[in-house]
């Protein structure tokens, strides 16, 4: 399938919950793996990834990556990509929560490579999965304060007594 | 595609329990106290700076944490500082092993955003580089791997070897470990002419080496009793993990990006996807996944026997003939991967118009495959752990960035 | 040649306890002078051996060849900081390689290096042989124990089910010896064992032992050829040597129950495992193939060349540890614990069964 057809799929079953379809231009592949639909309804991601798994037509099995990011405008996104092994196609989803609010369910029930991936979203963008079952720092040490990602993210000058700058 | 695997969906991932499992638990047995083990981060079988937490019970072990970070260097972070060239070296400080396969994905994923098409010959060299590269990173992972059984000699012949790998990128960029080698668009300098020779003489001397694994290591009857059935990981639990490379190969399924979502030209060149099939054991434990890489490194000699082949040598073109004058990607995102000597490697980018990246997210494939340690060492022994880490092969620069 | 040494003494300095108590510090200094040579050559055959089986050259910077590098090591060792754990039990962990060390020195007092020579002539010489190296399996637990290191503890504990499990085989293929020789004297038995290659103990002994025809000594050659694996196996496991090295297993255990120790203490734990090699390969020599005695009869005899033949035989065991070492992986602790109990002991008591019925049948 391609993306636009899983795309509407998708939209006829959740409707309102699923915002618009961004194409990606660039490259064939570019348009093949990375075109993305919006979600705007955050509280269902983790039925619509349960749907996009279990679906027989779409059958996602693989979450190859999940990342996060800071647009730069007060908002953070999480950006889901999938592929499904049997049927070969790819499906790429983006959620935009505000970042005094950063809350997202989490997927790792659906798929449990999410789990190092959220809890990476969690050190570095400040995204809280909500329902993750170990949510703690992953690559910072637990006592770090901020999430370096961030664009305002200002470094702090001392860790621990340790410069932290050079 | 049924006979690619047959599997049934797992509703819900593996959460951290503390399990043994049931063939491994005596009934009746006297309740002990269990024993924290640290492992790490100074340790000689954590393949550099990880800390494991193991709780132990006696030689068993009941759960496994592992902690990471230690080679944290955020290098997002640098991303969104530097140019997309200037990106290429710190790429190869991620994945040191296998340096040349993280420039070839990152310089893959700008080329493909900006719709670049590079010459052939540019090509043939990637894939030739990367193919080397593979095997060099291979050697290093059977290599360490049987140092972690306790044999010491095959490390040091799989070395030697790869010594001559590192002499013919020395030759052509002058770098050994970190190359910044392959360019957006193109390469950093043609290939040396002595290369097609050594690498000749170089797949000659290698097949050698092969059956001189296979016979000191791989058949030995000590090293096989030590890796079968041990951390099994099977195929449903591998890819709802996400487990990619000669992890996922390992439990029988047949995966390989080169094959699967070809990029480059390796749609020209025939090779076999190995996949574990249970030869000494189970499906999916140590030994397949060794079993795995001893067979990918004779496919990667395969193809670069195809490419000396084929390598159009008469072509006078210059490698840096399709590299862009100025590289600012269209406003987009990116999902592109590769296939890296540990799995799929991807590069997430996101391009705000501007000629530094907005966002760059690696999803290492060290970094998944880990992850999944917990998951196939609980209720094994202490000493079966350090073999099943050694199975996954992870390179900590990668797993930590 | 004890005598021999004190009437030179009493030569030199006159009758007197003087001389007496000389001799007896000269004579108890001998095999230490022997273990340290041999420590050197051992620690330097070990690297070049290494090397050459691995494609390397190994050390070559110290002297030609490299030949001085383990003086230049144990140089390094001694100027090494002698670290002790604040955490550590100090007494014991100061007092294990010393126990170690003895423990392994102990055992070549019995041992005879030439039909001239041996420290102390034991009736019960083999079976002090296996008792005092039992002190060594005490320091090595009190060395991990005392470290308070969770790695030296797995170590020692893994140390001591190994060698205590493994002296089992291993008296078991003493046995059939000893009950062929009808002895436990380790002079008597090289003794017995003279007059060329067959009348070695691995090819069933001495031919004209009296109640033993030439043909039955034969039979009991296959039989003396298991018992000789079972204790050459069973000696790679108690010295800790791959595969069996299972208790300072490097990739597991960082060094076992020897990780804590620095500088002389370890060098300490150092020779006593080499010491502990030359030890069982000379058991091995003097048991099954003939001790000091020449393969070919009276022909290149005599006590030099019985030194000469001796120390060769057991310094080629040692080669073949080092050889063993080198190729092959580790075993895990409960398949190392299988082949002990399911399979050198069966095997063990197999042939002791054979040995026994073959001597008690034809001796009468």
């Amino acid at each position: 399938m391609t993306n636009q057809e899983i795309f509407d799929t998708l939209k006829a079953t959740y409707g309102g919950a699923i915002g618009s379809f961004h194409e990606q231009g660039g490259s064939a592949y570019m348009k093949r793996t990375s075109s993305y639909a919006d979600i705007v309804e955050y509280s269902q991601i983790a039925q619509i990834c349960q749907y996009l798994r279990d679906e027989p037509t779409l059958e996602f099995d693989n979450l190859n990556c999940l990342s996060c990011d800071d647009n730069g405008d007060k908002t953070l996104s999480v950006i889901y990509h999938m592929e499904s092994l049997k049927f070969k196609h790819h499906f790429a989803f983006k959620v935009t929560v505000p970042i005094d609010h950063p809350v997202v369910p989490t997927v790792t029930r659906v798929w449990a490579s999410a789990n190092w991936h959220e809890r990476e979203g969690w050190d570095m963008i400040g995204i809280q999965f909500h329902g993750h079952p170990d949510l703690r720092r992953i690559l910072l040490d637990d006592d770090w304060e901020g999430h370096p990602l961030r664009k305002d993210y200002k470094e702090p000058e001392f860790y621990r007594g340790m410069k932290v700058g050079y | 595609m049924s006979e690619l695997f047959n599997r049934t969906m797992t509703t819900i991932a593996p959460a951290p329990v503390k399990i043994i499992p049931a063939e491994r638990v005596e009934p009746n047995r006297i309740k002990t106290e269990e024993m924290i083990l640290n492992v790490g981060p100074q340790h000689p079988s954590t393949h550099g700076v990880l800390r494991l937490e193991a709780v132990l019970d006696g030689e068993l072990v009941i759960d496994v944490i592992p902690h990471l970070g230690y080679l944290h260097r955020c290098f997002e972070k640098h991303c969104e500082a530097m140019t997309y060239p200037q990106v290429i070296p710190y790429v190869d400080r991620m994945d040191y092993l296998a340096a040349m396969n993280s420039e070839h994905g990152y310089a893959l994923a700008v080329e493909r955003m900006m719709g670049i098409e590079v010459p052939e010959k540019v090509e043939f060299i990637r894939v030739l580089f990367a193919e080397l590269q593979r095997i060099a990173s291979h050697l290093v992972a059977v290599g360490t791997f049987g140092l972690d059984v306790g044999a010491f000699t095959p490390f040091l012949y799989c070395f030697r070897d790869r010594e001559d790998i590192l002499e013919m990128f020395e030759k052509t960029c002058g770098a050994r470990l970190l190359y910044n080698y392959i360019w957006v668009g193109g390469l950093s300098h043609d290939l040396h002419p002595d290369v097609l020779k050594m690498c000749r003489d170089f797949v000659k001397k290698n097949r050698a080496t092969h059956a001189e694994v296979n016979n000191l290591l791989t058949f030995n009857k000590i090293f096989v009793e030590r890796t079968i059935n041990i951390g099994i990981l099977k195929p449903d639990v591998a890819i709802n993990c996400g487990a990619s490379g000669p992890m996922l190969r390992g439990s029988g399924v047949k995966w390989d990006l080169r094959r699967d979502d070809p990029y480059s030209i390796y749609d020209r060149f025939e090779f076999d996807i190995p996949v574990g099939t249970g030869k000494m054991g189970t499906v999916g434990d140590c030994f397949d996944r060794h079993w795995v890489r001893m067979l990918e490194w004779e496919q990667s000699l395969n193809i670069i026997e195809q490419i000396l082949e084929q390598y159009p040598q008469d072509d006078k073109t210059d490698v840096q003939k399709a590299v862009p004058k100025r590289i600012k990607p269209a406003i987009g995102e990116i999902y592109s991967r590769t296939e890296n000597p540990r799995g799929e490697l991807g590069y997430y980018i996101s391009s705000k118009d501007g000629i530094n990246p907005a966002r760059v997210k690696v999803r290492s494939p060290a970094f998944v495959n880990l992850s999944l340690l917990p998951i196939i060492s609980r209720g094994y022994m202490m000493a079966d752990l350090i073999i099943i880490l050694g199975s996954i092969d992870i390179v900590l620069g990668e797993v930590d960035r | 040649m004890f005598d021999g040494l004190r009437d030179l003494l009493i030569g030199l300095l006159g009758k007197g306890d003087l001389a007496d108590v000389l001799a007896v510090v000269v004579y108890c200094a001998l095999p230490l002078v022997v273990i340290l040579l041999y420590a050197l050559f051992a620690i330097l055959a070990e690297m070049k051996l290494s090397a050459w089986l691995q494609d390397r050259l190994g050390p070559m910077r110290v002297g030609p060849w490299g030949i001085l590098q383990p003086i230049a090591d144990i140089l390094k060792l001694l100027q090494k900081e002698d670290i002790t754990p604040t955490q550590a039990d100090k007494k014991l962990y100061n007092l294990s390689p010393f126990l170690v060390f003895i423990g392994s020195y102990l055992g070549f007092a019995v041992l005879p290096f030439s039909a001239m020579y041996a420290g102390a002539r034991l009736n019960v010489g083999i079976f002090y042989l296996v008792a005092v190296s039992g002190l060594v399996v005490v320091g090595i637990l009190m060395a991990g124990w005392s470290s308070n290191n969770k790695y030296s503890l797995f170590g020692a504990m893994r140390s001591v089910a190994q060698i205590v499990s493994y002296e089992i085989p291993a008296g078991l293929a003493i046995l059939s010896v000893v009950m062929i020789a009808g002895t436990m004297d380790l002079q008597t038995i090289s003794k017995l064992q003279e007059g060329g290659v067959q009348n070695w103990f691995i090819f069933g002994g001495p031919k004209n032992l009296a109640g033993f025809g030439g043909a039955t000594a034969w039979a009991l050659a296959p039989v003396m050829m298991i018992a000789f694996l079972i204790y050459f196996i069973a000696s790679l496991a108690e010295t800790n040597r791959v595969p069996f090295d299972i208790p300072e297993a490097e990739s597991e255990l960082v060094a076992g129950y020897h990780t804590e120790y620095s500088a002389m203490k370890f060098a300490l734990f150092f020779l006593a495992e080499y010491a502990n090699m030359l030890v069982v390969s000379a058991v091995a020599s003097i048991l099954f193939l003939g001790g000091w005695n020449s393969p070919f009869g009276e022909f290149l005899g005599g006590p030099v060349m019985g030194l000469v033949w001796f120390l060769g035989k057991a310094i080629f065991f040692v080669m073949v540890q080092i050889w063993i070492r080198w190729t092959l992986p580790r075993l895990r602790v409960d398949q190392l614990m299988h082949i002990c109990w399911k399979v050198m002991i069966p095997f063990g008591m197999a042939t002791v069964l054979l040995v026994g019925t073959i001597v008690t049948w034809f001796a009468h």
